[in-house]
């Protein structure tokens, strides 16, 4: 079973993909944003890691 | 097997990225992330705006998790209601295992991501929340009593708690209320789409009100359902996320519900017929803005608290 190149199938494919590879770029955003806003507000400290659980 | 009888055979079709989006049930989700968000940002505590971020779409992930694992159980049911069968399980684009995979993966994920960018009361209850939507609600509830929807309820009224536990790691009286707020709304709501989506839930065979004792019954029930929701929307307003604006938007808001509540009790079903079931369908609307309206009311009155406005 062979497909032409411009099949309906590969744009399904193309538009799936790129999805999850801006889902995964995002995830990987917010993941960076989130240390540096807990970093940066001090939740790491010793005294407020403590404190945390 | 030849060539042949492969490619005669009816393949399932490929999923695109949008089906997969269509099985978080991306309108509910909407709902809960507007809840969600004044939950959070009603709370006394003031919150990073990235953890407020994240923690909000995390919410968001879970809650379309809990409407994928929703719509791998009720795939039989799906495929006889006209409502629902364009979603993507009865439509052939999507199977029942992929959905409960994907549904299983989103929620462990969003759960875990939420407990770590927020605390772990606030994952805790995002789990619970889906427990309770897919195992309580759709498991078990849904097909066996006519009482489904209003403890089922319960499952969309958690977001505003989950989001108040984001900012404070923990449960309030305020919170409770919120919940409560959604709890009592969802019972009117429901039945009043209930009475104009006429055969959809008997075909399907399931047990909604107005299938197991009958039209009459439900429209008593929307009004009694209705009264006491009032009790409970117009109460919040003397709470801590209440305020001289939510008092007044709840008061114009539950007239006019009541109001329409008792003119959907005051008819009969030739009369309702006759018209299309208009007032009905109106009824259906304005409770539609009526949510969005008191959590938006909530919302404005924790904004302009700062300016010395909101509240009290």
């Amino acid at each position: 079973m062979s497909f032409r190149d411009d099949h309906e199938i590969h744009k399904r494919r193309l538009g799936r993909n790129v999805g999850v590879a801006l889902v995964l770029a995002s995830f990987i955003v917010i993941v960076f944003g989130l240390t540096v806003a807990k970093v940066t507000r001090g939740d790491y400290e010793p005294e407020n890691a403590s404190m945390q659980n | 097997m030849s060539d042949a009888s492969i490619n005669t055979q009816t393949q399932p079709q490929e999923a695109g990225f949008g089906d997969y989006f269509a099985l978080l049930k991306p309108r509910v989700m909407s709902l809960v992330v507007f809840t969600a968000l004044v939950g959070l940002l009603a709370a006394p505590v003031s919150v990073h705006p990235m953890v407020a971020f994240a923690s909000i779409l995390f919410i968001a992930v879970g809650g379309g998790a809990s409407g994928a694992l929703n719509m791998w159980w009720d795939a039989d049911i799906d495929a006889v209601m006209k409502r629902t069968q364009s979603r993507p399980i009865p439509a052939g684009k999507i199977t029942r295992d992929e959905a409960f995979a994907f549904g299983i993966t989103l929620s462990v994920f969003a759960c875990v991501m939420l407990a770590l960018a927020a605390n772990l009361v606030a994952g805790l209850l995002l789990a619970f929340t889906i427990f309770f939507y897919v195992v309580v609600y759709t498991m078990w509830l849904k097909r066996w009593t006519p009482q489904n929807i209003v403890i089922g309820g319960a499952a969309g009224a958690f977001p505003p708690m989950i989001g108040w536990a984001v900012a404070t790691g923990g449960v309030s009286v305020e919170s409770v209320l919120m919940f409560t707020l959604t709890f009592m709304w969802t019972p009117p709501h429901f039945w009043a789409l209930c009475l104009f989506m006429k055969s959809d839930y008997k075909d399907a065979g399931v047990p909604m009100l107005h299938v197991t004792h009958g039209r009459r019954a439900t429209r008593n029930h929307i009004l009694v359902y209705t009264l006491l929701l009032a009790v409970v929307a117009v109460g919040m307003a003397f709470t801590g996320v209440g305020g001289p604006i939510y008092l007044t938007t709840a008061l114009v808001l539950n007239s006019l519900f009541i109001a329409g509540a008792i003119s959907i009790w005051r008819r009969d079903e030739e009369v309702a017929e006759a018209d299309g079931y208009k007032r009905e369908k109106s009824f259906f609307g304005l409770s539609l803005l009526y949510l969005f309206l008191h959590f938006g009311a909530i919302l404005m009155e924790a904004t302009l608290a700062p300016y010395g406005l909101g509240g009290w």
